[in-house]
This record gives C-alpha cells, sequence and structure tokens, in this order.
C-alpha cells in the first residue's frame, strides 16, 4: 500500500493551490462589469494612473468589492470550520447558530441609531456587529455549559434556532419603530449585498479579521481532536476550555467582521468547510487554510454571478449564495439521515 | 509508579468518592470493578487529569498530576475511551497521529520520527493495513484497536481504560484482551482497566480493586480478591467463581441476585 505523502507536502500543495485560484479569480474578477477594460492595460506603467481609465476602474471602482467578498468569504468559511469542529457537527455555522444575526441585529441597531457616529472614519457598524456575534454566541453557548455532561450540540444547534427567531423579531421591531428611508435601507443591507465601493470599511474589517487569522493559526490541531470529542482532546493533551474559548472568540469576530462589511450572506460556512473536505480531508491544518482561501474565491464567484446574471440589474450577492447553498444544506441532510 | 492517595471528589452534595487510595507499579496491570454508580470513571477522570480531586492526590513517579500542564499529563498517561465517535473523515493514520499532539509545539507538524512511531503503533496493534481506511467505517473491534495505537502514539508511561470492550462481539473482546496481555507481556505497558466484565479483568489483570458507593471494598491479587463473597458484596449477586483449566485464569458465573 502507498504510504500518504507528509503533512508537510500536503500543507504546501493544499494552500498553493487554492491560494493560486484565489489570485487567479482576483485579477479575473474586476475585468467583469458593464464597461469591458482589459488587464494589460490596468496593470500598465506607461500611462499615468491619472489617465488610465481602465486602470481606474479596476483599482477605484471593481477591486475594492472584490477584496470586499474575499474577506468575507474567507472570514464566513474559517467561521464555519471552527463551529463544526467544536460542535462536532457538520451542519453547524455561523448562521445555524445565531452567531449571523446577533451581528446583525448589533449592526442594524447602529445603523439605525448611530448613523453618522464614526471615530476616523471607522464607524459604529462594526463594532456593534462584533458585539452582536459575541453576545448571541455567548448565550448559545451558556445554554449547553453543563460543562460535566459536555457540550450537547443539539441544544445548541436548537438554541440557534430559537436565537434565530427570537432575533429575528428584534430585527422586525427595530425596522418597525424606524422611518420608511431607514427601513428600506436596513431591508436592503439584511439581504447581504457586496456593495463595497472603497476602501476604508475593508481596513476596519481587517482589524478584526487579522486578530481572528492569529487565533485560528493556533487551532487546527486542537480542532482535529476536539472533533473527537472534549475528554478525548483533553486524554491527548488539549487545553480544551483554552482551546475552546480562542475558537469562539475568533469565530465571533471573524463573522462579525464579514457582517459588517456584506450584512449576513448565508450559507458559506457551511458548503465551502464541506466542499474543502471532500478535497483535501478532514484534517484541520488543510481544511482550515483551505477553506478560508477556497471561501473568499467562491463567494467573488458568486458576488460575480450576482453581479452579470441579470446585468445591468446588481443582485444581492446573499440571494445568489442562498440559491447555491439552501439546495446544499438539504442535500447534506438527506445524505446524513440515511 | 501511578498513586492514588485519598481521593475524594463530590459533585454538591451528592458524594461520589470517599477517600480512594491504591498504588500501581510499573509494568502492572490493575483493573477496576465496581457496579454503576461506584465512582469508577470519576476516579479515572481524576487519574487522567481531567477532573481534580476535592481531596487527595495523584502521584505518577511523585509528580502531582494537578501540577502538571495537559501536555505533561498526556505525556505520562493516555486514555482509551469506551467508544469513539469521529465527526469527520479522519483517516485511521490520520487518528493514530493526533496521539503525537503532546511531543510536538504549537505550529510543529509532524516528521519522520513521529511518523515512525505511529507506523509501529499500527503494526502492534495489527492495524497497519488499515491505514488508509476512514475511521468511520470500521467495525467496533477495528475502531478500539485504531484507538488503542493511538495511545501508544502518545508514547505514554501508562495507558488507562474505560470500559474497553464494554460494546464489542465477543470475538472483538478476545482480541482486544489478547493485545492488551501482549502490550504488557512484550512492552511491559502499565494499565489501569475498568471494567464490568469479571472474565475480561481475570484474564487480563494481576490485581483487582473493588469499588463500591466511593470507598474501596478490596484490593490485591486477583486470586484472592476475586471470591464468590466479594463478588456478592460488590454486585449483590450470588456467583460462582472458579479456575477454568482451559481459560487458565479465574471464570466467574452468574447465578442469581443475591
Amino acid at each position: 500500500m502507498r504510504e500518504r505523502s507528509d503533512i508537510r507536502r500536503r500543507l504546501l500543495l493544499t494552500t498553493g493551490a487554492f491560494g493560486a485560484l484565489l489570485a487567479i479569480v482576483c485579477v479575473l474578477a474586476p475585468l467583469v462589469g458593464s464597461t469591458h477594460i482589459s488587464l494589460a492595460r490596468a496593470f500598465s506603467q506607461s500611462v499615468p494612473f491619472a489617465d488610465n481609465v481602465d486602470a481606474q476602474i479596476f483599482f477605484i471602482a471593481r477591486l475594492p468589492r472584490v477584496v470586499g467578498a474575499a474577506l468575507v468569504g474567507a472570514g464566513l468559511a474559517a467561521a464555519g470550520v471552527v463551529f463544526q469542529a467544536l460542535l462536532r457537527n457538520p451542519l453547524a455555522a455561523p448562521e445555524t447558530l445565531g452567531v449571523s444575526i446577533g451581528a446583525s441585529v448589533g449592526a442594524v441597531i447602529a445603523i439605525t441609531f448611530l448613523p453618522s457616529f464614526s471615530i476616523g472614519g471607522i464607524s459604529a457598524v462594526p463594532v456593534a456587529s462584533f458585539t452582536g456575534s459575541l453576545g448571541a454566541l455567548a448565550i448559545v453557548y451558556g445554554l449547553s455549559a453543563a460543562r460535566s455532561r459536555g457540550m450537547s450540540s443539539t441544544v445548541l444547534l436548537l438554541g440557534g434556532v430559537v436565537l434565530t427567531s427570537f432575533l429575528g423579531a428584534i430585527l422586525t421591531l427595530i425596522q418597525y419603530l424606524s422611518d420608511f428611508t431607514q427601513t428600506f435601507r436596513t431591508v436592503r443591507w439584511l439581504m447581504g449585498s457586496l456593495d463595497v465601493g472603497s476602501y476604508p470599511p475593508i481596513v476596519a474589517a481587517l482589524v478584526p479579521l487579522a486578530c481572528a487569522a492569529i487565533g485560528y493559526a493556533t487551532l487546527p490541531r486542537a480542532l482535529d481532536l476536539m472533533s473527537l470529542g472534549p475528554e478525548a482532546a483533553a486524554a491527548r493533551g488539549v487545553d480544551v476550555v483554552r482551546a475552546e474559548r480562542v475558537a469562539l472568540v475568533s469565530a465571533s469576530l471573524s463573522t462579525g467582521a464579514a457582517v459588517s462589511l456584506a450584512g449576513p450572506i448565508g450559507f458559506i460556512g457551511i458548503v465551502v468547510p464541506h466542499l474543502v473536505r471532500l478535497m483535501v480531508g478532514a484534517d484541520h491544518r488543510l481544511v482550515l487554510p483551505a477553506s478560508a482561501l477556497f471561501g473568499a474565491a467562491f463567494l467573488i464567484g458568486c458576488d460575480l454571478i450576482a453581479r452579470t446574471a441579470f446585468a445591468p440589474l446588481e443582485l444581492p450577492v446573499g440571494i445568489v449564495t442562498a440559491m447555491i447553498g439552501g439546495p446544499f444544506f438539504l442535500w447534506l441532510l438527506f445524505r446524513r439521515a440515511r | 509508579m501511578l498513586a492514588v492517595s485519598d481521593v475524594a471528589f463530590a459533585y454538591g452534595e451528592h458524594v461520589i468518592l470517599h477517600g480512594v487510595s491504591f498504588a500501581v507499579p510499573r509494568g502492572h496491570i490493575v483493573g477496576l470493578l465496581g457496579p454503576n454508580g461506584s465512582g469508577k470513571t470519576t476516579l479515572l477522570r481524576i487519574i487522567a487529569g481531567t477532573l481534580a480531586p476535592q481531596r487527595g492526590r495523584v502521584e505518577i513517579d511523585g509528580v502531582s498530576v494537578t501540577a502538571m500542564s495537559r501536555r505533561e499529563i498526556a505525556r505520562r498517561i493516555s486514555v482509551v475511551p469506551q467508544e469513539t465517535h469521529s465527526t469527520f473523515d479522519f483517516t485511521v493514520e490520520d487518528i493514530v497521529l493526533m496521539g503525537r499532539y503532546p511531543h510536538l509545539s504549537a505550529f510543529e507538524l509532524e516528521g519522520p520520527d513521529d511518523r515512525a512511531i505511529a507506523y509501529e503503533a499500527l503494526q502492534v496493534t495489527g492495524t497497519r493495513a488499515l491505514a488508509a481506511r476512514t475511521f468511520a467505517t470500521l467495525s467496533g473491534g477495528e475502531k478500539q484497536r485504531v484507538v488503542i495505537a493511538g495511545a501508544l502514539a502518545q508514547a505514554s508511561d501508562a495507558l488507562l481504560l474505560d470500559e474497553p470492550t464494554a460494546s464489542l462481539d465477543l470475538g472483538a473482546q478476545l482480541d482486544i484482551a489478547a493485545l492488551l496481555a501482549r502490550l504488557h507481556r512484550d512492552r511491559g505497558t502499565t494499565m489501569v482497566v475498568c471494567t464490568h466484565d469479571l472474565n475480561f479483568a481475570a484474564s487480563l489483570c494481576a490485581e483487582l480493586v473493588l469499588i463500591r458507593q466511593g470507598r474501596i471494598l478490596a484490593q490485591g491479587a486477583t486470586a484472592d480478591v476475586l471470591t464468590p463473597a466479594n463478588v456478592a458484596a460488590l454486585y449483590d449477586v450470588r456467583a460462582d467463581v472458579a479456575f477454568h483449566a482451559g481459560a487458565k485464569h479465574l471464570t466467574v458465573v452468574p447465578i442469581a441476585r443475591a
């Protein structure tokens, strides 16, 4: 029997392949749009930037949206991986646990009640959505906190369902209390859209995402072991309580940052990790980075569909991910039930 | 080398262990017997350091378990639970390599040495041919041998087994018993085995510790401790205990509720 290649080699191959895919998508996606532009001209050094219309369209009009999609996709996919390992359930994700909608409530409160608040160009929205996601997670986690009996994933998922309807009602209440234009903005925002037109919101989202990335970097092996159960992980030497804390804070940070940038975009956290596992196996040292890279490329692709399917009309990307993710989720459920 | 002294534990008002003491010398196999709710599993968790005792201490080679980090404990003690479920499609090789966790630093990937240790563990447990299989698709007995291989890859001094044969069929039970006996004979592995299967315990363990309601009822050499009187006191069951010439160990035949 042929032995499988060494983990270093597999890690290099995996991140290399998914990284290359993301790089290609990042360069090609801004070329697509209502105005045709050429890649050669956009990157041409002979024409000054001020006169280079192709470069302006590429870097100013379209690239922020692509970079935004990459960050949101990476953040949500990585959070999905972590939740699934922690809860030992491949159907766990920011939206099934109510973490996404928690972030949404935070963001909508900021949009509605603090529309003009900002520090150094960063609005209250990312802070509020992170607080919301952490709050929602704390509630769900608290429900299942009976540590001696282990974290029951059924309780957590049920808690997520209840939390989602409860927070949904709060969202409805806020909209009911706001005036017509505010409600319109909120509804549009809740559809999940990557209408990122400049770089400052991206920079603002980068801070929590970078913190989350540091947390994620310490986790993969602990996640492997914790997916066999907390007791088994502890017996192999994992500091389970600390790893859980790092995992939950990192996942909340990246969910909050993603939601603040683009609204609640569904299904990325379920679809992407699952497809990645089919390609690279279960080892989280491969699954976690590959999911972040593939999640970024996947959402850029979805956004491309959203921008072009009904051009010149731009669909909210949340509709596209739901159209792909909904049936995929059901297929997963049926496959597991067999 | 493993010393449990005066360990007490309670969940709130509910006392589970009332001060339990026993020692497991290096290279010995000690069986922990007791009815459900006797405190065996709690005791095993305290020995593994996943639960802290409220009184007393567990020492490995003179060092208290509570003073060690999780990694340090895992380098000395490994645990084989009754059953292991894998949510994701880990291969057998993945599962066994995870045993190397306490020997690697935070960002370190396992190297050729770690792979050699893991493959030796697969060899010893007779699971080498399963290396590329998905763990979740194995039979109960195969899974248990793979989990034991993972525990061996952990290269600890002692193995704690929590009812390792409870969910296995008769053939697989005998396979696991034979494997553990072989590990003891060839490698001198120290083991603490929690079990409800008295015949399994009699075949494997030279010494037994009998626990009832959080107190030690009897302890000592299996031949001295495994008596009809002790079985009756432990389980409220009338039983016949006799040496079986074919099996070459004591066998217990339960007769009726006492």
